[in-house]
């Protein structure tokens, strides 16, 4: 470590504009979320916990807690699983594997509301390819964005296809960083590429893996560009994730006070789920290598 | 025989996954030379054989307006513009940040170096939905509502987390000796910075940028709540075109020139990252 007066310098710029422009809002919330702002009533009013009692029985926001989290659940899992199983395919690739990289990681660079616009021309119900190409195959058309299951199956769908890059670089960086010493005597002892992986290649990405999937989760559960681009959290409310409708009841029906309260139970509620999740997680990978 | 069939179903598989991602990007490539009859008969393909192709989605974009042309080329100098200012802003705070973190010990009460880049980090946990209703009383009662000062601000604050993850990571696999010499040598710790630390990161400035470029240009939930008519920016604007039911062959025009930028990034991201962490962890 160096040693130097001037040290704040380098730190403080940035921690005084992170201070200004994070912690104040938060606080803010906070104060907002024991107040009546409203349309009607414009300004801090203290009204108590009168904000968190109407939130914790209104069912809107638990249903788009529970939308939230099934997408969320499903779409890091598809995306794990997807990731890391192309990761392993280009893992020992050096020539070709170079074009299927750049490839493969070009979904997590381009802007998911702009792609969401491609992607609702795509499964639009009479002109666009998705049903055309199931039509081939015999499959009767499907109303994607109209009906309840395949509106929700679509957003998985295009979070899928956005998201798995993102996985899948991560993993594959951690497959090159791994020693090869445990591979070799894998070898050695004779075991088999399923063998190889179950008791050497998946409890060293243990770590990796927890990282990859926490990055994922906490991004995710902020989704709600797509499904206001796609289905405006319809058909009914069966795709409103809770970030949807924490904007349409803030910004659009100027239900301050309320949202602000919403918003506090959503970030307490995700926090608490990201540190069990976390904690299970390392629980359950400290197991593993020592029973396998 | 075993193996072969196993490399097939590697191909096969690495094949398929190929064509899932570009189908979206070839998708709205042969949309935006469509006209009125390749799109209203149903899902078509190839031009020439399926439709008559024509420059008339690609001409809207650099149409007037008045003459039938879309807004697009001002949103997209706008992004350009926040993307611009804000990477730079917080290449600048969060390299020096990072900096500080990697070579000083600080304290802040229990908090050490540790907790202070947790701190940074952790940022990105808080969903733009939760401080898109503070911002945007913040800005307004700042009179910094649909203003550049006011999005290149929250903009900064939310590229911050990310330089200084990349960052401070980059900075601790540069020996510190390089540093002690160059201060015994009289430099102070600014010049020491300047001047013989950051021309030996740019591989990781390069990656801080790219990321910092990805996340402000796809920037969407506070573009389209903290700005409406001064600040105009692109991500906002296509989905507005969306909802104005705007031809299909304008729309997939307009979308592929606003993602190509990234298109462009993500080539160099991967070279970057393959030569700097990848390849090193590689050895």
């Amino acid at each position: 470590m160096l040693q130097s007066r001037y040290k704040y310098v380098f730190l403080w710029p940035a921690l005084f504009a992170l201070l200004a422009v994070i912690i104040f809002p938060l606080v803010y919330t906070v104060l907002l979320s024991f107040s009546g702002w409203s349309v009607n009533r414009i300004g801090l009013n203290w009204v108590g916990w009168a904000n968190y009692a109407r939130a914790v029985v209104d069912p809107r926001f638990w249903q788009s807690m529970g939308t939230l989290y099934t997408m969320v659940a499903l779409c890091v899992l598809f995306e794990y699983v997807l990731g890391f199983a192309l990761a392993l395919l280009l893992w020992k690739q050096s020539r070709a594997g170079r074009f299927f990289r750049v490839l493969f990681i070009v979904p997590m660079c381009v802007t998911p509301v702009i792609m969401a616009v491609v992607w609702r021309t795509i499964f639009h119900e009479t002109l666009g390819p998705m049903n055309d190409v199931l039509g081939w195959f015999g499959i009767p058309p499907v109303n994607w964005l109209s009906t309840t299951a395949p509106a929700f199956a679509t957003v998985i769908i295009i979070d899928v296809w956005q998201w798995t890059s993102f996985i899948f670089i991560l993993m594959l960086a951690g497959l090159m960083s791994l020693p090869h010493e445990p591979f070799e005597a894998a070898q050695i002892d004779g075991a088999g590429p399923i063998r190889t992986f179950i008791h050497v290649t998946f409890p060293l990405m243990a770590p990796i893996t927890l990282g990859a999937l926490v990055i994922r989760l906490i991004e995710s559960s902020k989704l709600m560009d797509t499904i206001y681009t796609l289905t405006s959290g319809g058909p009914g409310s069966s795709t409103e994730t809770t970030s949807y409708m924490l904007y349409i009841r803030g910004l659009r029906e100027f239900q301050i006070g309320y949202t602000a309260s919403m918003s506090m139970l959503y970030l307490v509620i995700m926090l608490l789920g990201l540190t069990v999740f976390a904690k299970a997680m390392t629980r359950l990978m400290r197991i593993a290598p020592s029973t396998g | 025989m075993r193996l072969s069939l196993y490399i097939g179903l590697k191909w096969v598989a690495l094949g398929l996954w190929s064509i899932f991602v570009v189908a979206p990007f070839l998708w709205a490539l042969t949309t935006s030379f469509k006209s009125d009859n390749g799109v209203t008969q149903g899902a078509t393909y190839i031009p020439w054989l399926e439709y008559e192709p024509t420059l008339e989605g690609w001409a809207t974009l650099f149409r007037d307006p008045a003459q039938g042309g879309i807004e697009i080329q001002e949103p997209y100098l706008a992004s350009v513009l926040v993307t611009a200012a804000s990477t730079f802003i917080a290449l600048v705070l969060g390299t020096l940040a990072a900096y500080g973190l990697s070579r000083f010990s600080f304290r802040a009460g229990p908090m050490k170096n540790s907790d202070i880049s947790f701190f940074f980090i952790s940022q990105r946990v808080m969903p733009p939905a939760v401080l898109a209703i503070p911002y945007f009383l913040l800005l307004q009662n700042t009179a910094l509502l649909d203003t550049y000062i006011g999005i290149v601000m929250v903009y900064t604050t939310m590229l911050l987390p990310i330089v200084v993850w990349v960052m401070v990571d980059f900075f601790n696999t540069v020996p510190i000796e390089l540093d002690e010499a160059a201060m015994i040598d009289g430099c102070n710790p600014m010049q020491t910075f300047f001047r013989i630390v950051l021309p030996n990161c740019g591989p990781g400035l390069v990656v801080a940028t790219l990321l910092c470029i990805i996340f402000s240009w796809s920037e969407f939930f506070f573009a389209m709540t903290l700005s409406f008519s001064n600040v105009q920016l692109l991500p906002p604007t296509v989905v507005i075109l969306n909802s104005n039911k705007m031809p299909w062959w304008s729309l997939s025009a307009s979308a592929l020139a606003s993602v190509l930028p990234l298109i462009i990034v993500a080539f160099f991201l991967e070279r970057y990252l393959s030569r700097g962490r990848l390849a090193r962890a590689f050895k």
